[in-house]
């Protein structure tokens, strides 16, 4: 049953496995050299980083690769597995052989999907360790416009675990769906579409409610106010929301709202908080009198920001909990579709 | 010794359509079954239900003594259509064969190069009549003790046909296996069965050995006379009446007494026919059997 799992698969796997192989060689021959770079640069890594023409593009290819693979498995891997048995009728040619079709769902789903893991895997250390140097430069507070912290939504699914459990997700995800449609072009697509979905969404509706964030009250000063936002045609307009530092480097702000002194959320905050307008970047207060003048009036009336965040140190228990969340969505498909196969198909 | 097949009230329902309805059979072993019936009589329905490709909506079946799908070794099956895999090989399908089947019979698969085939050609590239001779070495090198073949010639011209069915009646001889084949042709199952089973609408017709059904059998053209006034051992199949003259199809085994009647013997075609027609009042949609020589 293997010999012909394999038989049936070794195409696709080989395209696939070709280009990650390729990928995680350029990857394992470039890394040696960043390592250095990061420890020799020290504060200025990121900085020189700026002037090299390799490395960001690698970084973000990594970052790309690892968010194609998992619609690419679920849609090239995962949906014509049984889809494409059923469109062509060869289901009663396996099923009449001596193995049952749970045996034969058990090989296919097993040997493939435990490849797609694997494959994943390799490509999601290749990245994460590759990128490790850049990660830890700035969640140790080198600036770049470039590089995200690692625990902001675009670089954190793209390491470590995460991308693992979309994989087996995306896969058990094409294998249902293949089955229930039984076309291979409709089931493939999708496939294709939720997947991509999923790996949109999961961010803003999901990974806030993996773990309890952490919350701070802070006062709104000209060292940490990151903007306003404006609303109205008056002149002035009127301050909707300010935005400030979280204080915690590398930390993923999930709510910043401004409170007043009995802690209710404000919706519009007074016409003087105008006033309080960000400047260009690094101003002292001595050289915005008015400024600091109406910072210490929103301290003195009680306006204070409300933040949720997750800190850099929560990045593998965030990891974790959502590698593990998706792969019982991916063992749950699966059980999906063993109940499946089990009723009539012909 | 155990029926080879044995259905009790067995039906199957497709959302609200029944494809076979109230189903008794009882096939011994032994013998090579023709069943019959035209196009969408709920023939493949039959023949899913009993290698458990699909689970009954009414009633039971047995094969080989068990439930379907329980000796799945015993049990060889060539699906309609005959399905192959495209992308691989003749060689390749015969691997497939020798790895998913513990009692695979190298010997059997070797006739494939007796038949002339390639084993490097892709399965997609074969014709019709080869693929089918793929798909049957595949039910017979497993060595079963009951080969169900679904339509096996359907998609053949007449001569595959015929070359088809006289390789499968050679391989029948050889392994001493019980088959059950199914064809909306008569011709087919003459050529090629002993036991045959008409199914119409859904329904189980008649059922038996050729040759006890068509020693039972007779047309009797006589003078006009109605139906209910046969003697009581006289089933009626089908009666035609003009003017002057009645022609019944009639089943009996007693010996027919009334010298007012000519009788004639049937062919199995007249038979198979007869069953067909006689149930056609109910759905005069239904296609009638095609007759092909």
């Amino acid at each position: 049953m293997i010999w012909l799992t394999w038989r049936q698969f070794r195409v696709q796997f080989l395209v696939v496995a070709s280009v990650l192989a390729a990928a995680a060689v350029v990857l394992a021959v470039t890394g040696p050299g960043l390592l250095d770079d990061y420890h020799r640069l020290a504060d200025d890594f990121i900085a020189n980083l700026g002037f090299e023409r390799l490395n960001p593009v690698l970084y973000n290819a990594g970052q790309v690769l690892l968010y194609a693979v998992p619609p690419v498995i679920g849609a090239f891997w995962g949906a014509p597995l049984i889809a494409r048995e059923l469109e062509t009728g060869t289901h009663r040619l396996v099923w009449s052989q001596s193995v049952s079709r749970w045996r034969w769902l058990a090989t296919k789903v097993g040997f493939t999907g435990l490849a797609a893991i694997g494959i994943t895997a390799l490509l999601s250390l290749a990245v994460t360790w590759w990128s490790d140097p850049i990660d830890d430069a700035i969640n140790a507070g080198q600036q770049s416009n470039s590089y995200l912290p690692r625990m902001f939504p675009p670089v954190f699914g793209a390491r470590g675990l995460v991308p693992i459990g979309y994989a087996a997700f995306a896969f058990a995800l094409g294998v249902a769906i293949g089955l229930v449609v039984r076309r291979t072009v409709v089931a493939l697509a999708i496939t294709l579409a939720a997947v991509i979905l999923v790996q949109v969404l999961t961010p803003t509706l999901i990974r806030p409610h993996l773990m309890a964030p952490t919350e701070t009250y802070l006062t709104v000063s000209l060292d940490n106010i990151r903007g306003f936002m404006l609303t109205g045609d008056g002149n002035p307009p009127t301050v909707k929301q300010i935005e400030v530092a979280s204080g915690s480097v590398g930390a993923w702000k999930l709510s910043d709202r401004t409170v007043d002194k009995a802690g209710n959320t404000v919706g519009t905050l007074p016409s003087w908080v105008i006033g309080c307008e960000p400047g260009p970047p690094n101003q002292t207060a001595a050289e915005r009198p008015e400024a600091a003048a109406c910072f210490q009036r929103m301290a003195d009336e009680g306006y204070r920001q409300h933040i949720k965040y997750f800190d850099a140190d929560r990045f593998w228990a965030l990891q974790w909990r959502e590698f593990g969340l998706f792969l019982l969505l991916a063992l749950g498909l699966t059980g999906f579709s063993f109940w499946r196969i089990r009723r009539d198909l012909s | 010794m155990t029926p080879v097949l044995q259905a009790r009230g067995l039906g199957k329902k497709y959302g609200r359509r029944w494809a076979l309805t109230d189903c008794d059979l009882e096939v011994p072993a032994g013998h090579v079954v023709g069943l019959v019936g035209p196009n969408g009589a709920g023939k493949s329905t039959l023949l899913n239900l009993s290698v458990g490709m699909l689970t009954p909506s009414a009633g039971s079946v047995e094969v080989l003594g068990g439930p379907p799908g329980a000796q799945q070794a015993k049990v060889g099956y060539v699906a309609q259509d005959a399905p192959t895999y495209a992308r691989l090989s003749v060689a390749d399908h015969l691997k497939l064969g020798a790895k998913l089947n513990p009692g695979w019979d190298h010997a059997v698969a070797r006739r494939i190069q007796r038949l002339g085939l390639d084993p490097k050609q892709k399965a997609g590239k074969l014709s019709g009549g080869q693929r089918a001779q793929l798909a049957l070495t595949l039910g017979l090198a497993k060595r079963p003790d009951l080969l169900i073949l679904d339509e096996p010639v359907a998609a053949l011209d007449p001569l595959a046909r015929r070359e088809f069915l006289q390789d499968l009646m050679e391989a029948v001889a050889e392994q001493e296996l019980s088959v059950v084949l199914s064809s909306h042709l008569v011709s087919d199952v003459e050529r090629s069965c002993d036991f045959v089973i008409v199914l119409v609408d859904s329904r189980v017709q008649v059922s038996g050995e050729i040759d006890t059904l068509l020693a039972t059998h007779f047309r009797l053209t006589g003078p006009r006379r109605a139906a209910k006034d046969l003697p009581g051992d006289q089933h009626v199949v089908t009666e035609s009446h003009t003017d002057v003259q009645s022609t019944f199809l009639i089943r009996t085994e007693k010996p027919i007494l009334d010298p007012a009647w000519t009788v004639t013997q049937l062919t199995l075609e007249d038979l198979v026919l007869a069953y067909m027609a006689s149930s056609v009042p109910a759905q005069p949609e239904r296609p009638v059997l095609e007759v092909q020589r």
